[in-house]
């Protein structure tokens, strides 16, 4: 189920030396754009995993895991200011374990009465409890700080390494240290009886009945460290924005959970960290290039349940007993042959929808519609028939090499199945 | 000693009452199967010794103990373990873990999220043992959904024994199945259920005359004949309302 280790010893690595490719050596200056990318990476990485503990494990189906990241950081600026002014005299490092403590009691309260229920009433229930939470935010400023949320101080200069945290790069590498630890907490419990019991239930909570089990205690047991871990992911918000408003508790953040996890595949343990950095990078990469970026990722959102249910891991993965085999050379042509509709599709698709955003508010804003590197004139026919044409031009090769593309890949998993019997 | 009782057990979907008044006694070690036609309520009786539904009226106990207000898994607890008439088992896990999971309660894991799986050595070795037992050794690690039919069944049938319950409900366990299949899973029940008490719907008259020590006929929502073998095969009653019906 899992890649194999190098592939979590690279990512580590990469991460750890991310920030440096970045840093400016002659002035001695740190990226800030890429460490606050990097950092939100890590705590989305974080919500994803902890959402996938529900979605992908236990199959649950929850609309309000923010609600446990948001607590988290509304915690932790408390417990912040509580350490500056010497109340909580705990050093940074360990901050994040009660913004964890914190997740895990709210999730035991709301645990308790979401799990009650599985499926469709589950959801229901959670989304309740997410709206909830979202107007007790607004409502009770001593603990929530209203619509302008709470602030604090993250340079509370205790610290186990004598570190001050005024820098990014700092707060990235903790936020990259409680990021490990939680993702191996998380893989940890897929190993437990209670991680393997939450994928009985998933697949038949009946079966899981008449062999002792109650799928309740399962789902709750579930459902309550998964708030935990989102807790931590939400302490490390708090450190990293040193303001949290209702936004991190909302409706939204929820279904960002959903889509990370999604995107990057529910099947497979790494896949919602795929989602995550990509989300991610799509928010803050895209979004300096286009308003349009959600329009992107919902798209792609939708693109991935119609056509690859089981997210990009699922992708990856479905290559391995081709692989194993030694074939996977064979589907370089059909893959190339992709390449050039594909992108015709995209860049058709691209050019629509930055047209016609820049029709309805670029124009109004006075800017220039720059478009792959050329200044585009929106009042012009030709840019409009050049996308069109390349949407559907596109659209319809991509079908055709995408059915070869099929007969390839069912030729190779039928001799597949053929070779493994003697 | 009594494995299994049933006094005036009644069970009303709606108005419709399905289950009319059964009363049942099922000896410790006893190989028991109730035969009927088809709507008899056979299954609906299972679902109910068992927790699945709750019982309208009447007393289910186990080993002398009352378990008709239990939910299903305080019912396994107590040591009564069921299978399903349609295939039920955990169609993404590997056969594997399938069988791992249903030893896991009666190993006395609980809901431990603090204890690795793969350092329990002997638990791993037990769900070994039961899938050599179950002559699944080849497909350990493929997910059970892909197994074949029969290969299915056999797995269900090791999950319902696994967790060591001393009273086993088998709902049609050869259903489906062809001749070479269904001698193989009567020798694998044989085996496997040896030293338990048995409780088994089955519709194959060869199957239930080979193996019952006692045969109960349940007709409507009641037991019509209930006794050895030979007793319930001469019973006029039977042979009127079930065995006749078959023999035309």
């Amino acid at each position: 189920m899992n890649g194999p280790r190098w592939i979590w010893v690279f990512a580590f690595v990469l991460a750890m030396a991310a920030p440096w490719a970045f840093h400016d050596f002659q002035t001695g200056r740190d990226s800030g754009f890429v460490i606050s990318m990097l950092s939100q990476m890590g705590m989305m990485v974080i919500l994803a995993l902890s959402y996938n503990m529900l979605l992908g494990q236990a199959g649950l189906f929850s609309l309000c895991h923010a609600t446990f990241f948001g607590i988290g950081g509304y915690a932790t600026i408390h417990f912040l200011n509580a350490a500056a002014d010497g109340s909580l005299p705990l050093p940074m490092e360990v901050i994040p374990l009660l913004s964890g403590l914190s997740g895990l009691g709210l999730s035991i309260v709301f645990g308790y009465m979401a799990t009650k229920q599985r499926a469709t009433a589950f959801a229901m229930i959670t989304m309740g409890i997410g709206e909830l939470m979202t107007t007790a935010a607004l409502m009770f400023h001593s603990f929530f700080g209203g619509e302008g949320g709470v602030t604090t101080n993250r340079t509370i200069e205790r610290s186990l390494f004598g570190l001050d945290y005024a820098s990014g790069l700092q707060v990235y590498y903790l936020i990259l240290v409680w990021t490990l630890i939680s993702a191996a907490g998380m893989y940890f419990l897929t190993q437990t009886p209670l991680g393997r019991m939450a994928n009985a239930t998933r697949d038949n909570y009946e079966r899981a009945q008449f062999m002792g089990y109650d799928p309740r205690v399962v789902r709750f047991l579930q459902f309550a460290l998964s708030g935990m871990f989102a807790g931590i992911g939400g302490g490390l918000y708090a450190i990293t924005y040193e303001i949290v408003t209702f936004d991190a508790l909302a409706g939204g953040l929820s279904a960002n959970a959903l889509l990370m996890a999604y995107i990057g595949g529910t099947t497979v343990f790494g896949g919602p960290i795929l989602g995550a950095v990509l989300i991610t990078l799509l928010q803050s990469g895209v979004s300096l290039l286009s308003n349009s970026w959600l329009v992107y990722v919902g798209v792609m959102f939708i693109a991935m349940v119609m056509f690859a249910p089981a997210g990009l891991s699922g992708l990856i993965v479905a290559h391995r007993p081709i692989a194993g085999s030694g074939r996977l050379g064979r589907l370089t042509i059909p893959y190339l042959k992709l390449i050039v509709p594909f992108f015709a599709l995209i860049f058709g698709f691209v050019g629509l929808v930055e047209l016609l955003s820049f029709m309805t508010i670029g124009a109004a804003q006075g800017k220039k519609l720059v478009l792959f590197g050329n200044a585009i004139n929106a009042g012009a026919i030709k840019p409009w028939l050049i996308s069109v044409a390349c949407l559907f031009g596109g659209g319809i090769w991509l079908r055709f090499e995408a059915r070869s593309f099929h007969r390839v890949w069912e030729s190779l998993t039928a001799d597949l199945k053929s070779g493994d019997r003697p | 000693m009594t494995a299994v009782s049933l006094r005036d057990v009644r069970k009303n979907f709606g108005a419709t009452e399905i289950i009319r008044g059964v009363t049942l006694n099922i000896a410790a070690g006893e190989r028991h199967c109730i035969i009927g036609p088809n709507g008899a309520g056979k299954t609906t009786l299972f679902n109910l010794i068992s927790g699945r539904f709750p019982i309208t009226s009447g007393e289910i106990a186990l080993n002398g103990a009352r378990i008709d207000a239990m939910p299903p898994h305080m019912i396994n607890r107590a040591g009564l373990s069921r299978s399903f008439q349609i295939t039920s088992i955990f169609p993404k896990l590997s056969v594997f873990e399938n069988l791992r999971c249903a030893l896991l309660w009666s190993k006395g894991y609980k809901y431990s999220f603090w204890s690795a799986l793969w350092r329990q050595t002997a638990l791993n070795d037990a769900a070994q043992a039961l899938l050599e037992d179950l002559n699944l050794s080849g497909r350990r690690d493929i997910p059970s959904g892909l197994l074949s039919y029969a290969e299915q069944r056999a797995l269900e049938i090791g999950m319902t024994i696994a967790g060591g319950a001393s009273v086993i409900l088998l709902d049609e366990p050869t259903a489906g199945m062809s001749n070479t299949e269904t001698d193989y899973a009567m020798a694998l029940i044989r085996r496997v259920t040896k030293g338990k008490t048995l409780l088994m719907v089955e519709h194959d008259m060869k199957v239930v005359f080979d193996l019952a020590d006692t045969i109960t006929v349940l007709v409507y929502g009641q037991v019509i004949a209930s006794g050895p073998p030979e007793v319930v095969r001469s019973s006029k009653a039977v042979q009127e309302a079930y065995l006749g019906a078959l023999e035309e």
